[in-house]
């Protein structure tokens, strides 16, 4: 039902029962909100959206207040933008100063707030709680100092992730964010995935840097630096640097990382595709074993830590194949050096990810042969962003360069392991040939594309049919894992992905780019794929090479002792 | 499991977080505090993440975290209280034990709490120490009332 | 300590007779017992001590051990009743004697070491008069000579005693005696003899306005709660009372738990509701057990469970122990807090009555709110609307505190004037000091002074004032305590109990408290202390009320700079003295007080000089001492240590 109401001393429309704030936006009026978050409900705590309703006593919350026939707003009153702008102050009375220091510089809500209210003057002051960092974290560092309590991040670990690492602690001023028992971070539940610093308005989390001690492996003769980046980073970085939204800028990477005096540069969609060829295997050699039904995936470290923690019961069923990022360490360490003749203890090896959980997945101990990790640094797209801006290379400018060889060919499947569904969608494509059919029937497999949080297919291979399933966002897992638990779970192969949308929407993706841009990344990846000729990762040739010459078949002993891997429980506060 | 723990909780049905509240006062109650290990148990019995434990217990004035001091003394900073110069006797206390109000003395035998209100207000400013009130404080008795807690101790 | 208590019935006669008989008039042989029941009349002698909380903090547990000493040592056979407190707090101990065939004797003030003498006395019919406090007039009952009769005493002769009858009469104990004075009668002719929007008519028809303060129509907000579909509601009865100087809602739970209980009950049945939650604050101990035992014997009187007396009402109260927040005295807090979260508050809508406890409709009623409701049914709601003035109908229960001859809880008609509140009930300012303002309200609320504690109290005359009923505190304060520090307390109270939500709230009366600590400081160094600054600061703090009046998330945060505000506006010139003249003139904001020492009395006797804390006093013995002004931080010390008074405040 249509409403009317009176905005500014103007008449617009507005759906019965929808909140002032929403009716207002579809009117082009924008309300300032720190605390609100789409798709969730409104917790009314920051107070910046509030709006002067007639006939009401105190200024009215739009994001939760209903509309009602001729209801008489005024959205930019005197009254109203003394209390936004007094709200502001007042957060910054208890806010550092340092900005111009502050990892969210420019692009900071509340910096941002300050400036469209026209703060321009210290009015209030006062005594600054005063908070150590948490650096325990190896991929998130959090700043109480700098946080504004809106909440958001509470939010997002709980009704989006299950996974309860912080809530509110103690009552009034002294409140903060916090751990059980305030513990730091590392000793938390926290599954390293970043999501709350992409919700964070200011610079109270964020990630862990890694920028000095790749610089210092740059600037040091001895070392050969090796870098890799995730198939997601090449669909978003442009972002960060005002390139078309969705494009894919993976030959601007590359020439970018070259020109930074990076030594090698590799697509770790190449890994990709040795993951899923020994996936599609692991798959085969399971189908028949009761006790092993389903196989789930262990490519997302955030998922990872999170059946370490809560349902190590369902350890035995993980895919013992390491994430992609971790392959391409295994093989640029071991087999590499002797095919380029540099020396492997020279290797300095780097990957970029669109997530924080990678930085703690290159620590985990399983990842360490001879106790050199696979991967020596990890950084995010938004760390990247900062390199290229630290060495001056002007992303508009330059020309595209290919990634170096051998590992320079990956097919379009790899690079769909950046999308939720894309590794199923990889595997359904691979699994015939593993299983010794020919070619595969069908490429696309649109049932697995998309938001929903739980996605399904199969595939008929001679008289077997191979289940497969895409969990796509954490909250999503915990039904099926309950389904596991209790037998009856249907699927012979579990794809998840800690983050909703998977790796394009990783916590170390660009912030603050819109709504929009999760969809074109997505959009981008799908694109490549549609423009590639080689669609399945067991036509890449270069694997082919690989396996012939070095790894043996799939799922051999070498490939065993160098590209698997196994977990155990995780003993945290939970 | 400790058995007192697993007592109390059997009183309660599993996971039922409308049952927290009740369940850390009967804990507090049984061990003066809480400590990290009866949070995990009841974060276990309700299925209820130990971060939301916390976060719940120290929102509340009634919950503490470590334990009681053998006397612990709530102080009443009731309007009465406050203009009967309370916050004088507050101060005092505090210098004499060398502990905040929240705090345990180093030797375990005296902790501080600050009450809103006692309502007792024609006994402003007054005091309770384990069971006894003392009411009608000046800064002269503070002094001689912990004294005599001290002595009796000895 | 046994309670001897007789109880001349049992729960069957009660119940038959009494509790099923629906007839106004009870039959002459149950109305006789009862009277034995409520001790209109007695056999033996009954002596009475008020156990509520404030008694025993003021002694009554060492005095009822003296009582019962002193029986078994001389072999004497007496009742002895625990009652709750009349609400004369400033008496307490207040022990009763009654003897058979006399009236009873209240004495005040009898700590145990006073018990002998009185007894002793009483038992040979001699009257220590000194200890009197008064007689309850009985018609049945001979009157003592000479001893003033209770209702009669200023306390209590302003006062309208609705709510508070039973309270010091009865055990808060017997469920027996709450059914003598005529209670649950009219639950349980409500539950069989009318629907329940007829319930909610009734309640809305007396006009009766939510006691927590907001004033709203309590029949109004059952019928909402009613009126929604929902396969389950709940009544939550909110006895958290957390404001400082406010406890009437304890007493009420000590002195008459089952009046409250009933209420419950009776509103549990109006929104259709079996289950009820009682909220009440933790500190409470004394009135929690109070209340367990009430639910208790009303349970096996069959007045609560499963279909209550064939009427197919079910009903089960459950008391949940609040674990301290002031916040939680809002409705949308204590159903966070019930449902086992942090207890902040949530914005509205959705109401609590459409959707509260567990998403369920709830009602949320304050304790005397509930309390109100019993007689409501039994005496009618033209009965209730009668009592009141026009806008507030009812009475309400008041705590009065601070600079008082007599302070306690009275029970008086809305619309009493304030005045007259403390200058009858409250008896005026002790010592001959001069009344400075009252403080209504509690931290939500403000003051009120000069010619405006002339106006009724009521809810709108008391909002035209900008002041919050609230908890009904009353602290009133003479010229010897500071407007300043009573405000730089209250924002203190409120922000350390704010719930951290809301940034106006959070961010906001912590501004405001450092505000007056910075006026009350003393400017040892010129840094942010200088007159400019302190004067902008207060500026700020009417912007700063303003904001977080209007944005505040929830009643605790629009309310917090009430007495701000109404402070800035009936005593500028106590905050000018404290910005410009760094002086307060009550003495009170030690660090502004400045000593000197007269050098006519001062005999270097050097009692002050080692004492002082800043070295700030120096001189040589057997001659005057001086004062060094820009050490000494107004501590006082020496004030209190010379002998001789040469120690002055400039």
């Amino acid at each position: 039902m249509i409403v009317q109401i009176e905005v500014n001393n103007k008449i617009i429309k507005a759906r019965k029962g929808e909140t002032i704030m929403s009716a207002l936006s579809s009117a082009g009026i924008m309300i300032p909100s720190i605390c609100s978050m789409k798709d969730f409900t409104p917790t009314g705590a920051c107070r910046m959206c509030v709006v002067e309703v007639e006939g009401r006593q105190g200024l009215v919350p739009s994001c939760s207040q209903p509309v009602s026939e001729w209801m008489n707003i005024k959205t930019h009153s005197p009254r109203v933008v003394k209390s936004r702008k007094t709200i502001v102050e007042l957060l910054l009375s208890n806010h550092p100063d340092d900005c111009l220091y502050c990892e969210r510089n420019g692009n900071c809500e509340l910096q941002i707030l300050a400036e469209e209210l026209n703060v321009r003057e210290r009015r209030i002051m006062g005594k600054k709680n005063k908070y150590k960092l948490d650096h325990s974290s190896p991929s998130i560092v959090r700043d109480p100092a700098k946080c504004i309590l809106c909440g958001r991040c509470v939010r997002v670990c709980e009704e989006k992730l299950s996974v309860f690492a912080i809530d509110f602690v103690n009552r009034g001023n002294r409140t903060l964010i916090g751990t059980a028992f305030n513990k730091d971070l590392n000793f938390s539940s926290c599954i390293n995935c970043g999501q709350c610093i992409m919700v964070c308005p200011t610079g109270a989390l964020f990630e862990k840097d890694s920028l000095p001690e790749i610089e210092d492996a740059l600037n040091n003769p001895e070392k050969t630096v090796i870098v890799q980046y995730a198939p997601s980073v090449g669909v978003s970085l442009a972002e960060e640097f005002g390139i078309r939204q969705g494009k894919d800028i993976s030959g601007l990477i590359n020439a970018a990382l070259r020109k930074i005096g990076f030594d090698r540069i590799f697509d770790t969609a190449f890994a990709a595709d040795i993951a899923v060829v020994e996936m599609a295997n692991e798959l085969l050699s399971l189908k028949g074993n009761k006790d092993r039904r389903p196989l789930i995936s262990g490519s997302c470290p955030a998922w990872v830590k999170f059946a370490e923690q809560w349902y190590p019961d369902l350890l035995p069923a993980m895919s013992s194949c390491k994430s992609p990022q971790q392959i391409l360490g295994a093989i640029l360490k071991s087999r590499y050096p002797g095919v380029s003749g540099i020396d492997a203890a020279t290797v300095y090896s780097v990957a970029v990810a669109p997530c924080t959980a990678k930085k703690f997945e290159a620590q985990r101990e399983e990842m360490t042969k001879k106790g050199l990790s696979d991967i020596d640094a990890v950084i995010t797209t938004r760390e990247l962003a900062k390199l290229i801006k630290l060495y001056g290379i002007d992303m508009n400018q330059i020309e595209p360069e290919a990634a170096d060889e051998p590992y320079g060919i990956r097919s379009s499947a790899g690079k769909l392991f950046g999308a939720s569904g894309g590794m199923a969608e990889g595997i359904i494509r691979s699994l015939p040939y593993a299983a010794g059919a020919k070619e595969p029937s069908r490429i696309k497999y649109q049932e697995l594309r998309g938001g929903r949080g739980r996605k399904e297919a199969e595939i008929r291979i001679g008289k077997t049919t191979y289940r497969f399933a895409v969990i796509n966002g954490m909250s999503d897992a915990v039904n099926l894992i309950e389904e596991i638990q209790a037998g009856k779970c249907e699927y012979d192969f579990i794809e998840i992905m800690a983050c909703a949308g998977g790796c394009v929407n990783g916590g170390g993706q660009p912030i603050g780019t819109g709504d929009n841009a999760v969809r074109t990344r997505v959009k981008a990846l799908y694109g490549i794929d549609e423009k590639e000729t080689i669609r399945c990762a067991h036509k890449n040739p270069e694997i082919k090479e690989l396996y012939d010459n070095y790894l043996g078949s799939p799922m051999s002993e070498k490939c065993k002792s160098l590209l698997h891997t196994s977990y155990s429980e995780r003993k945290v506060l939970l | 499991m400790d058995d007192q723990t697993s007592v109390i909780l059997s009183r309660y049905p599993r996971g039922h977080r409308d049952c927290l509240i009740p369940i850390l006062q009967d804990i507090q109650q049984e061990y003066g505090y809480l400590s990290e290990s009866s949070v995990t148990e009841i974060s276990r019995y309700l299925g209820l993440p130990s971060s939301k434990i916390f976060g719940l217990a120290t929102f509340y004035n009634q919950f503490r975290f470590e334990p009681r001091g053998r006397f612990h003394i709530r102080i009443c900073h009731g309007t009465s209280c406050h203009v009967s110069s309370a916050s004088e006797i507050i101060k005092e206390l505090g210098k004499k034990l060398r502990i905040a109000p929240g705090e345990i003395s180093r030797d375990g035998m005296f902790s501080l709490e600050l009450v809103a209100c006692m309502g007792a207000c024609h006994l402003a400013p007054l005091m309770q120490v384990n069971d006894n009130y003392h009411t009608k404080l000046d800064s002269g008795s503070i002094n001689d009332i912990i004294d005599s807690y001290i002595e009796g101790e000895d | 300590m046994s309670l001897k208590t007789h109880i001349p019935v049992e729960k069957e006669y009660l119940v038959n007779n009494v509790l099923l008989n629906e007839s106004a008039d009870l039959p002459a042989d149950v109305d006789k017992l009862l009277k034995l029941v409520c001790r209109e009349k007695v056999k033996y002698p009954v002596i009475f001590i008020g156990t509520g909380s404030c008694g025993l903090i003021s002694g009554a547990g060492e005095t009822l051990f003296e009582i019962n000493k002193y029986l078994s040592d001389r072999n004497l056979k007496a009742d002895v009743v625990e009652t709750g407190c009349a609400g004369y707090c400033s008496m307490e101990p207040v022990v009763g004697v009654q003897l058979p065939g006399k009236t009873r004797v209240s004495f005040k003030n009898i700590t145990s070491e006073k018990l002998a003498f009185i007894l002793d006395g009483m038992f040979n019919s001699i009257i220590p008069e000194e200890h009197v406090l008064g007689q309850y007039k009985s018609p049945s009952l001979e009157l003592w000579k000479d001893v003033p009769i209770i209702s009669e005493l200023s306390f209590f002769s302003m006062q309208y005693r609705n709510l508070m009858k039973n309270w010091g009469r009865i055990s808060p104990f017997s469920i027996e005696e709450y059914i003598a004075t005529g209670g649950y009668r009219s639950y349980l002719k409500t539950i069989s003899n009318y629907t329940h929007e007829e319930v909610c008519d009734i309640v809305e028809k007396s006009g009766l306005q939510g006691r927590g303060g907001g004033g709203f129509l309590t029949g109004k907000k059952w019928k909402v709660a009613h009126t929604v579909m929902a396969d389950q509601r709940y009544l939550v009865c909110n006895a958290d009372e957390s404001d400082p100087g406010g406890f009437a809602n304890r007493a009420m739970i000590e002195s008459d738990p089952h009046r409250l209980l009933e209420g419950v009950i009776i509103a549990a049945y109006a929104i259709g509701t079996s289950k009820a939650y009682i909220y009440i604050r933790n500190d409470y101990r004394n009135a929690i057990e109070r209340l367990e035992k009430a639910v208790d014997s009303a349970r096996d009187y069959g007045l609560l469970g499963h279909d209550v007396y064939g009427s197919g009402f079910n009903i089960d109260v459950i008391i949940r122990k609040g674990p301290g927040a002031f916040v939680c005295g809002e409705e949308t807090a204590m159903i966070s807090s019930i449902e086992g979260k942090r207890g902040m508050p949530r914005p509205k809508p959705p109401y609590p009555a459409v959707s509260g406890l567990f998403g369920k409709p709830t009602v949320v009623n304050n304790v005397e709110t509930l309390s109100n409701i019993p007689a409501i049914f039994e005496n009618g709601p033209d009965w209730f609307m009668s009592l009141g003035n026009e806008t507030s109908p009812g009475t309400k229960m008041l705590v009065l505190s601070g600079r008082l001859n007599n302070q306690g809880i009275i029970e008086v008609p809305l619309g009493t004037r304030v005045k007259d509140i403390i200058f009858g009930a409250g008896g005026g300012i002790p010592g001959k000091k001069r009344f400075r303002a009252v403080q209504v309200g509690g931290p939500s609320g403000g003051f009120l002074t000069g010619d405006n504690i002339d106006i009724p109290y009521d809810f709108d005359s008391l909002a035209s004032e900008g002041v919050y009923m609230g908890s009904g505190g009353m602290v009133v304060l003479d010229q010897d305590c500071c407007i300043i520090d009573t405000v730089k307390y209250f924002m203190d109270f409120i922000q350390k109990e704010s719930c951290g939500k809301c940034i106006p709230c959070r961010e906001g009366t912590r501004r405001m408290l450092e505000v007056y600590e910075n006026i009350t400081k003393r400017p040892l160094d010129e840094n942010g202390h200088t007159t400019l600054e302190r004067f902008k600061g207060v500026m700020q703090l009417e912007s700063l009320a303003s904001v977080i009046k209007d944005t505040s998330l929830c009643g605790l945060g629009q309310k917090a700079p009430n007495s701000v505000i109404s402070s800035l506006k009936y005593f500028r010139s106590e905050y000018e003295e404290h910005i410009f003249d760094r002086k307060c003139s009550a003495g009170v904001c030690k660090e502004l007080r400045l000593f000197y020492i007269d050098v006519e009395k001062c005999t270097g006797c050097t009692a002050c000089a080692p004492k002082c804390p800043e070295s700030a006093i120096i001189g040589t013995k057997h001659h005057p001492f001086f004062i060094v002004e820009e050490k000494c931080t107004g501590c006082g010390i020496c004030y209190d240590v010379c002998k001789f008074s040469a120690v002055l405040v400039k």
